[in-house]
C-alpha cells in the first residue's frame, strides 16, 4: 500500500506537470482581452417587462452578451483560431489538473490505509494532504468560475514544486502515531489545520496573481507584471483572494481552539506558548490583520493583499521553520 | 470621553475654548479606537511574540534557557533585562495587547450603541430614482401588486420589512454587524478567561513513583516545581492525596509506546477515598485540579549493606535519556553510610553512591550502554560505585539525579569499580560491603493543574466562532418595491406597475441573483422560488 502511495504521487507530479505544459499553452496562445472578463461572476443581466415575458417568468434573465470577448476577435480568423486553441488546451488542463486531484487523493488515501491512520501523522503526509485540498478546492473554484481558469497555471505549478520538495525532502516511511496523538481532538484538529491550510495555500495563487495583475493595469511593463498579462481581471482575482481566505479563517480559528482543547487534556494547560503554537497566534494574528485590511477603505487593497501573503508565510515558518529549527512539545510532525 | 465637567464652569464660555488637554485626549482616543491603529497593534503583537518562538522561554523550557547563559553569558543577561525569556508576561507584550484590547473595547462600545439603534430603526423609505441603484426591475402583471401581499412574501423570508403607502422597504443581514460585535466582545472575554486563570489557577509538577510509602499529598512543598496564581495562597491548595498503584504501558514491536494508563488512589478532600485510571490524553479530573500524565519511567530499588552490616534501601527514579528503547539515567546516593555503630559517628569520607543506567532491556552482551526495548524484559543496571564525600553538605543545592562533579575532580569521591547487575545480583564491593539490584517501582511524572477561567474561554470560543461566521458570511442588504397605479399606455397594459430596487450595503457577489429571486417571488407570490436559479451558473 504504501509503495502504491509513493507510485501515485509521482504519477500526480506528473499529472500536475502536463496540466502546467497545457496552460503554458494556453498562456502562450491565448489573447489577452479574451480572458479579461470583467468579473468573476457571470455578468447578467435582468430584464424587464420590455423583454415581454410576461406569466410566470416575470422578469428574465439573459446572459449578457459574452461582451468581453467578442472584441476580441476583430477580423480574420487566425486569431479566434488561435484563441479556440489556446481555449483547448485551457480546457484540457482543466481535465488534467482533476486527474491529477484524483491521483492526489489515491495517494493520500493509500497512504493512510498503508499506516492505518489518519495520513497525517509528519511532515510529509502533512504536505501530501495540504496540498491535495488546495488542488481539489482549486477544481471547486474552477468549477463555479471558469473565467479565472489561467490561473491554473501558477496552481499547478504550486502544486509541482511543493510535491516535489515533499518527495525529495520529507519523505518518511510510514509509522503509527505516538500515544500523545491518539485522540479525537487530533483528527480534529489536524483535519481542520489541514483543511485551513489548503485553502490559505490555494489563496496565495490569486493574491500573487493580483498583485502582479494589478500592477500590469497600472501600466507596469517590467518583469513580474508582464506575467499577469494574461490573467484574469485584478478584481476579480482580489474577490477570489478574499473568498478563500474568508473562507479558511473560521476554520483555522477553529482548529486552534480544537488544538487548545486538545493540549488542555494532553499537557495540561491550552495554550503554553510553544513555539508552534505561537506561530499559529502569529498566523491567526496577521490573519485577523488581513481581513481587517481589507475592510478598512484607508487601506489599499495590494497592501492588504501583501498582508494575506504574509500570513502565509507565516504558515509555512510554522510548518517547516518551527520543525527544522525548534523542538517544542509538538514533536510529531518532525522529518526524522 | 467627552467633557464631563462642563458645568461647573458657569460663565457662559464661548464653546470653541476646548480645553487643550481634553482636546488632546479626545483626539489620541479617536487615534487609538481608529481600524488603522488596531491594524498596526495587531501586526505589533505578530511581530512581538516572535522571540517568544526562537528564543527559549522560562514558562516552557526554564533548563533550554539556562543553557542559554551558559552558551552567550554575554548577550544572555542583556537579553533578559528586556525580557526575551519571559516574553509574553513581558511589559512591552502585555502593552501591546492591554492597547489592542482598549482599542477593541473603544471600538465595540460606540458600534454596539449604533447597532442597537439601528436594530430598532426601520429600514428607511425607498430612494426617489430606484432605477439608479445597483439592482433595478420592473415587474409586469406581479401576482402581488398589493404592498401587503409583497410584504408577506418578504417577510416569510426573514427580511425586515416595513410598508409605507405603496412603497415597500425591508433589509436583510443585520447579522453581520451583530456577529462582528458578538465576535470582538468574544475577543474581550477570552483575555478575561486568561486572566481569571493566571490570578487564581496554580499548578505544579513532580514525580511519583509506585507504592504507599511514595504516595503524595497536595502541598506546594510536595511539588519539585509549582507555580501559585497572585491570589492563590498555599493554604487555598485542596488537600487531596495520589497514591500510584500501578502503571502500564503497551509498546509496539518497534518499541514505540502504544497506550499508557496510570491507576492511582485518590484520597479526596471529602474524606472518600477511590480507585482512579488516567493516560496521555485523558486527565484525572478531581474537580479541584486536574491531573496530567506528563512521563513515565523505572525507579531501579537498590539495597546496599554497609560494611558494619547495616542495610538501606533506596527506590530511586532514574530519568530517561531520551533515547527511544527507555534508557536512563540515575544515582542512587548513601550518605549514610558506614556510620561506625559504636561511635554513632558519620563517616564524611565514607558516604558511598552509585551512578549509572538502567536498562529495561539489556543487550546479552556488552557493552551495556543502551536498552534495546522500553519494557522491562531483562532488566539491569550499570553502575559504577563512587566512596568518600559527596559534597552534601556544602550547602550547595546538588541534583538528586547527579553527583557533584566537584567533589570527583577534586579527589574527595572516588570511583571504587563498577559492574552489571541483573535482578537479584549482588555486587560485593572492595570493602565487603554490598550492593544489590532488588527490582524496579514504575514512576509517572504529573502535571497538577488548577485553571479557572477555562470555562469562559470555551464559551467565548463557541461564540467567538458564531460572530465570526456571523461577521464573515452575512451580508447587508435592502430592497425597495413601489407600486405605482395603473397608466393608459404602459407597458403593463392598465395592470399596475411594481418598481423595485436593490442596494446590497457589505459586498456581496451574488446579491444580483437574489435580487432576481426575490423578484421572481414577488411576482407569482413566492410560487415558483426556484425556476428563477435556472441560468446561474
Ligand atoms: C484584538 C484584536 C482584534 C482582532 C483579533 C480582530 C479580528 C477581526 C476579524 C477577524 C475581523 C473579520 C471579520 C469581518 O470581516 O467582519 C474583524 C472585523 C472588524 N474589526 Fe476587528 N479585531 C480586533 C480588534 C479590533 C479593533 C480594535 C477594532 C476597532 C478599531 C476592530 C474593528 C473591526 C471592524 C469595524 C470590523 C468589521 C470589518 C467589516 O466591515 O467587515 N477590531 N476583526
Amino acid at each position: 500500500m504504501s509503495a502504491l502511495s509513493d507510485q501515485l504521487v509521482t504519477y500526480a507530479i506528473l499529472a500536475y506537470l502536463v496540466a502546467m505544459i497545457s496552460h503554458a499553452v494556453e498562456y502562450a496562445l491565448g489573447n489577452a482581452r479574451a480572458v479579461s472578463v470583467k468579473t468573476a461572476a457571470p455578468a447578467r443581466e435582468l430584464v424587464g417587462a420590455g423583454a415581454g415575458v410576461g406569466g410566470a417568468g416575470g422578469p428574465v434573465e439573459a446572459p449578457a452578451a459574452p461582451a468581453s470577448t467578442a472584441p476580441a476577435t476583430p477580423a480574420g480568423n487566425r486569431p479566434s483560431r488561435s484563441a479556440a486553441r489556446a481555449a483547448l488546451a485551457g480546457r484540457i488542463a482543466g481535465w488534467v489538473t482533476a486527474l491529477a486531484v484524483v491521483l492526489h487523493l489515491g495517494a493520500v488515501v493509500t497512504r493512510g490505509v498503508a499506516a492505518d491512520r489518519m495520513p497525517w501523522g509528519n511532515m510529509y503526509e502533512f504536505v501530501l494532504t495540504v496540498t491535495f485540498i488546495g488542488a481539489a478546492a482549486w477544481l471547486a473554484v474552477l468549477w463555479k468560475q471558469p473565467s479565472l481558469r489561467r490561473l491554473g497555471l501558477f496552481l499547478t505549478l504550486v502544486m509541482v514544486l511543493l510535491l516535489a520538495f515533499a518527495e525529495l525532502k520529507l519523505y518518511v516511511q510510514v509509522t503509527p502515531l505516538m500515544p500523545a496523538l491518539q485522540s479525537y481532538w487530533f483528527i480534529i484538529h489536524v483535519s481542520t489545520i489541514i483543511f485551513a491550510s489548503g485553502i490559505f495555500l490555494l489563496g496565495v495563487v490569486p493574491a500573487a496573481a493580483y498583485l502582479m495583475r494589478a500592477g500590469w493595469e497600472q501600466g507596469r511593463r517590467s518583469f513580474p507584471y508582464t506575467l499577469a498579462r494574461r490573467l484574469p481581471a485584478a478584481a476579480g482575482l482580489e474577490r477570489l483572494t478574499f473568498a478563500l481566505h474568508a473562507f479558511a479563517f473560521p476554520i483555522f480559528t477553529f482548529a486552534v481552539i480544537a488544538g487548545a482543547i486538545w493540549a488542555e487534556a494532553a499537557w495540561g494547560r491550552a495554550w503554553g506558548w510553544d513555539p508552534k503554537e505561537t506561530w499559529a497566534f502569529i498566523s491567526w494574528v496577521v490573519y485577523a490583520g488581513y481581513l481587517h485590511a481589507r475592510a478598512t477603505p484607508s487601506v489599499k487593497r495590494n497592501v492588504a493583499t501583501w498582508i494575506s501573503i504574509l500570513g502565509f508565510l507565516t504558515m509555512l515558518m510554522n510548518l517547516f521553520g518551527v520543525n527544522f529549527f525548534f523542538t517544542g512539545l509538538h514533536s510529531y510532525a518532525g522529518v526524522s | 470621553m467627552t467633557t464631563v465637567d462642563d458645568r461647573p464652569a458657569a460663565p457662559p464660555a464661548p464653546r470653541r475654548r476646548v480645553n487643550p488637554v481634553l482636546a488632546l485626549l479626545r483626539n489620541s482616543w479617536r487615534q487609538l479606537t481608529s481600524m488603522r491603529t488596531a491594524l498596526i497593534l495587531l501586526f505589533l503583537l505578530a511581530v512581538a511574540a516572535i522571540p517568544g518562538s526562537v528564543l527559549p522561554q522560562r514558562g516552557v523550557s526554564p533548563e533550554k534557557v539556562n543553557q542559554y547563559f551558559v552558551d552567550h553569558p554575554d548577550l544572555a543577561p542583556r537579553l533578559d533585562q528586556l525580557g526575551m525569556f519571559e516574553v509574553f508576561g513581558s511589559v512591552w507584550f502585555s502593552a501591546i495587547y492591554l492597547l489592542l484590547f482598549t482599542s477593541l473595547v473603544g471600538c465595540i462600545l460606540p458600534r454596539a450603541r449604533d447597532h442597537v439603534r439601528a436594530l430598532r430603526l426601520q429600514p428607511p423609505a425607498a430612494p426617489k430614482r430606484l432605477e439608479r441603484l445597483p439592482q433595478h426591475t420592473v415587474l409586469a402583471a406581479p401576482a402581488a401588486a398589493d404592498p401587503e401581499a409583497i410584504a408577506a412574501v418578504l417577510r416569510r423570508r426573514r427580511w425586515r420589512v416595513v410598508v409605507r403607502g405603496n412603497e415597500v422597504s425591508a433589509e436583510k443581514g443585520y447579522l453581520k454587524e451583530t456577529g462582528n460585535l458578538l465576535f470582538h466582545v468574544s475577543l474581550v472575554a477570552v483575555l478575561l478567561g486568561v486572566a481569571v486563570g493566571s490570578w487564581y489557577g496554580w499548578h505544579g509538577n513532580r514525580l511519583l513513583v509506585a507504592g504507599e510509602d511514595n504516595a503524595f499529598c497536595n502541598t506546594r512543598q510536595q511539588y519539585a516545581e509549582a507555580t501559585l496564581g497572585p491570589r492563590v495562597d498555599s493554604a487555598d491548595l485542596p488537600p487531596f492525596c495520589l497514591k500510584l498503584d500501578k502503571f502500564d504501558a503497551k509498546y509496539l514491536p518497534s518499541g514505540q509506546a502504544a497506550h499508557y494508563w496510570a491507576t492511582v488512589t485518590v484520597d479526596q478532600p471529602d474524606g472518600a477515598t477511590r480507585t482512579a485510571g488516567f493516560s496521555v490524553n485523558s486527565p484525572l479530573r478531581l474537580g479541584s485540579a486536574n491531573v496530567y500524565l506528563l512521563g513515565n519511567g523505572y525507579a531501579p530499588i537498590l539495597k546496599y549493606t554497609d560494611r558494619y552490616g547495616r542495610t538501606q534501601t533506596s527506590t530511586v527514579p532514574f530519568l530517561r535519556t531520551g533515547d527511544a528503547n527507555a534508557t536512563e539515567e540515575g544515582v542512587a546516593a548513601f550518605p549514610d553510610a558506614n556510620v561506625d555503630p559504636k561511635t554513632g559517628q558519620r563517616a564524611p569520607d565514607q558516604q558511598v553512591a552509585f551512578d549509572g543506567l538502567y536498562l529495561p532491556t539489556a543487550p546479552e552482551s556488552a557493552p551495556f550502554v543502551a536498552s534495546q526495548f522500553p519494557e522491562e524484559r531483562n532488566p539491569a543496571v550499570v553502575l559504577a560505585a563512587y566512596r568518600g564525600n559527596l559534597g552534601l553538605d556544602a550547602g550547595i543545592p546538588g541534583s538528586v539525579y547527579q553527583l557533584d562533579q566537584r567533589q570527583i575532580d577534586n579527589g574527595k569521591l572516588k570511583q571504587i569499580g563498577n559492574k552489571k547487575l541483573g535482578v537479584g545480583e549482588k555486587w560485593t564491593l572492595d570493602d565487603g560491603s554490598t550492593l544489590e539490584f532488588v527490582g524496579t517501582k514504575p514512576y509517572i511524572t504529573i502535571a497538577v493543574r488548577y485553571a479557572p477561567g477555562q470555562m469562559l474561554m470555551l464559551g467565548a470560543c463557541v461564540t467567538l466562532l458564531a460572530g465570526l461566521m456571523g461577521s464573515l458570511f452575512a451580508r447587508r442588504r435592502r430592497v425597495w418595491f413601489r407600486i405605482s397605479p395603473p397608466e393608459g399606455g404602459s407597458p403593463t397594459h392598465g395592470s399596475s406597475l411594481v418598481e423595485a430596487g436593490g442596494l446590497p450595503r457589505t459586498e456581496h457577489p451574488g446579491f444580483a441573483d437574489e435580487f432576481a429571486q426575490l423578484v421572481a417571488a414577488v411576482s407569482d407570490d413566492g410560487r415558483s422560488d426556484g425556476r428563477a436559479r435556472e441560468g446561474v451558473e
